[in-house]
């Protein structure tokens, strides 16, 4: 099996390393040919005004929303807001593939990120290590959305749309592989009906 | 310990942890940082796909030409650009002044860069960098100032070149002599790892752990004289995680295309096709000053310890 990490931009390198670790053969994509024969893709944490600003110069964003159409697809965190239908009031390219609607930098600046153990629906052996930086929440989703994890103030922070998966934390910087584990078997599933 | 109300039932929510300093600039890899001295600076920047700014007063260029003490900008003018963008932002304060450090904590910069471009405060001690919950980036020619400043606390790294200089050569000093020293150290064996360790003047568990990762325990951006996509993309190539670009941009002549051209040589720093492209039509490119004609005493690099 064989996925890409979207690497314009961000912690392609850490997702990369975690897939690997796990047994996948990895490719890191840059431009619309490198999507072409994967079986599943990441997009990752970064600065989601500049991944954005780059898919479009390299004419990434139709290529990726049909990518998404059918392949399962992971967004964190800037990949998150990527993916995400509504943002709000700023204005930068999306997929807008996910029925969610998403709030940028949801805690403030950089003083207020944090970590924290969440629970998250699917994910067996107790609390997730979640590092949350300068991270987005989504404030509602769609009929179509399962919400697999919320904070306290019940603002989502994982959530699955068929085969869309998007969290707001970066599982790429945790010493804990269970949600790549969880992505790579939703790309098998869908591979092999 | 910090709290921010964040939980989902097991812990509280915790802020300042090494991992969070550590894993914004892990966010940032692949991605340019451009000096800006105001708000509209700063609009072009995030525009051309910078992943951060430098809020400051002066350029480098400028700064070098000024001549005085260069200080930590005013926060006034620091919050005037936090305003206008959605990117983070970093601030500079002086080599060992911990009190503008603390200053641009309470204003909720992003990121302070404790910065030989500034005049330094303190010609023995660095600031303290734990003591703060914001993270810190700072300047290294070779490994054992780097794995020294990351004892004291520095969540990333940039190798210095030489501010203000569009003059790439001392960039690459740096960046080869840090990434050189890097890969001989991983060839030693345990017991040659102790010397090492004492003749870089750096602590040995930091020394072990660079072996260990084959590489720097945070990240390390190329800075000092990037002035070209070109520049930008031999920075990638010899090995750094993503590059800041200080007078190279604003003393250019087309400076909203020559940031994006950088961001782009930047990602793309590995296919030639696309560096031919963004190459093109830039303008005229800051005029520089060739370090080779500098004295020592010239040099900014030399500040740090």
């Amino acid at each position: 099996m064989e996925i890409g990490v979207l690497a314009l931009q961000g912690a392609f390198i850490e997702h990369r390393k975690k897939l690997e670790s796990l047994g996948a053969t990895v490719r890191e994509v840059r431009l619309p040919e490198h999507l072409d024969g994967l079986d599943g893709l990441i997009i990752p944490g970064g600065e989601s005004t500049t991944i954005g600003k780059l898919a479009v110069s390299y004419g990434l964003l139709d290529p990726l929303r049909e990518f998404t159409r059918s392949k399962p697809t992971w967004g964190t965190c800037a990949g998150m807001i990527f993916l995400a239908k509504d943002i709000g009031g700023d204005r930068q390219p999306l997929l807008g593939v996910m029925d969610l609607t998403v709030n940028r930098n949801a805690f403030g600046r950089q003083i207020d990120s944090f970590e924290v153990n969440l629970d998250i629906a699917g994910i067996e052996g107790g609390p997730f290590p979640a590092i949350f930086i300068r991270a987005p929440v989504a404030t509602s989703a769609g009929a179509g959305v399962d919400v697999l994890a919320r904070l306290d103030d019940q603002s989502i922070v994982a959530a699955r749309q068929g085969h869309l998966l998007a969290t707001a934390f970066h599982p790429e910087l945790s010493d804990d592989a269970r949600i790549h584990r969880f992505f790579l078997d939703l790309a098998a599933s869908v591979s092999t009906p | 310990m910090a709290t921010n109300g964040h939980t989902n039932g097991h812990n509280t929510g915790e802020t300042g942890t090494e991992t969070v300093k550590r894993g914004l600039a892990q966010m940032l890899k692949g991605g340019v940082i451009m000096d800006v001295v105001t708000p509209e600076q700063a609009k072009v920047a995030e525009d051309a796909g910078a992943v951060a700014v430098m809020a400051l007063e002066r350029i480098p260029a400028d700064i070098r030409a000024h001549g005085g003490v260069a200080r930590m900008s005013d926060p006034d003018m620091i919050e005037g650009i936090m305003k206008a963008v959605t990117i983070p932002v970093m601030a500079k304060a002086r080599i060992g002044h911990f009190v503008e450090a603390q200053i641009l904590e309470a204003i909720g910069i992003d990121y302070v860069d404790e910065s030989e471009v500034l005049t330094p405060a303190d010609e023995e001690h660095h600031i303290n960098k734990h003591k703060f919950k914001i993270p810190f980036v700072c300047g290294a020619r070779n490994l054992g100032e780097a794995l020294r400043r990351i004892a004291e606390g520095a969540a990333m790294i940039r190798t210095k070149g030489e501010a203000g200089t569009g003059d790439v050569v001392e960039a690459v000093r740096h960046a080869r002599t840090l990434l050189g020293e890097i890969r001989r150290l991983t060839s030693l064996d345990e017991d040659e790892m102790f010397t090492f360790a004492k003749n870089i003047q750096a602590p040995y568990a930091l020394v072990k752990e660079t072996a260990e990762l084959g590489r720097l325990p945070v990240v390390n951006f190329a800075a000092g004289g990037v002035a070209t996509p070109a520049d930008a993309a031999l920075m990638m190539q010899l090995g750094v995680d993503g590059v800041f670009v200080g007078s190279g941009i604003f003393k250019s002549g087309d400076p909203a295309k020559r940031a994006k051209a950088i961001v782009e040589a930047v990602t793309h720093f590995n296919n030639p096709d696309v560096l031919a492209k963004v190459s093109r039509n830039l303008g005229e490119a800051m005029v520089g000053i060739s370090v080779s004609s500098m004295t020592d005493q010239q040099k900014i690099a030399q500040r740090g310890w």
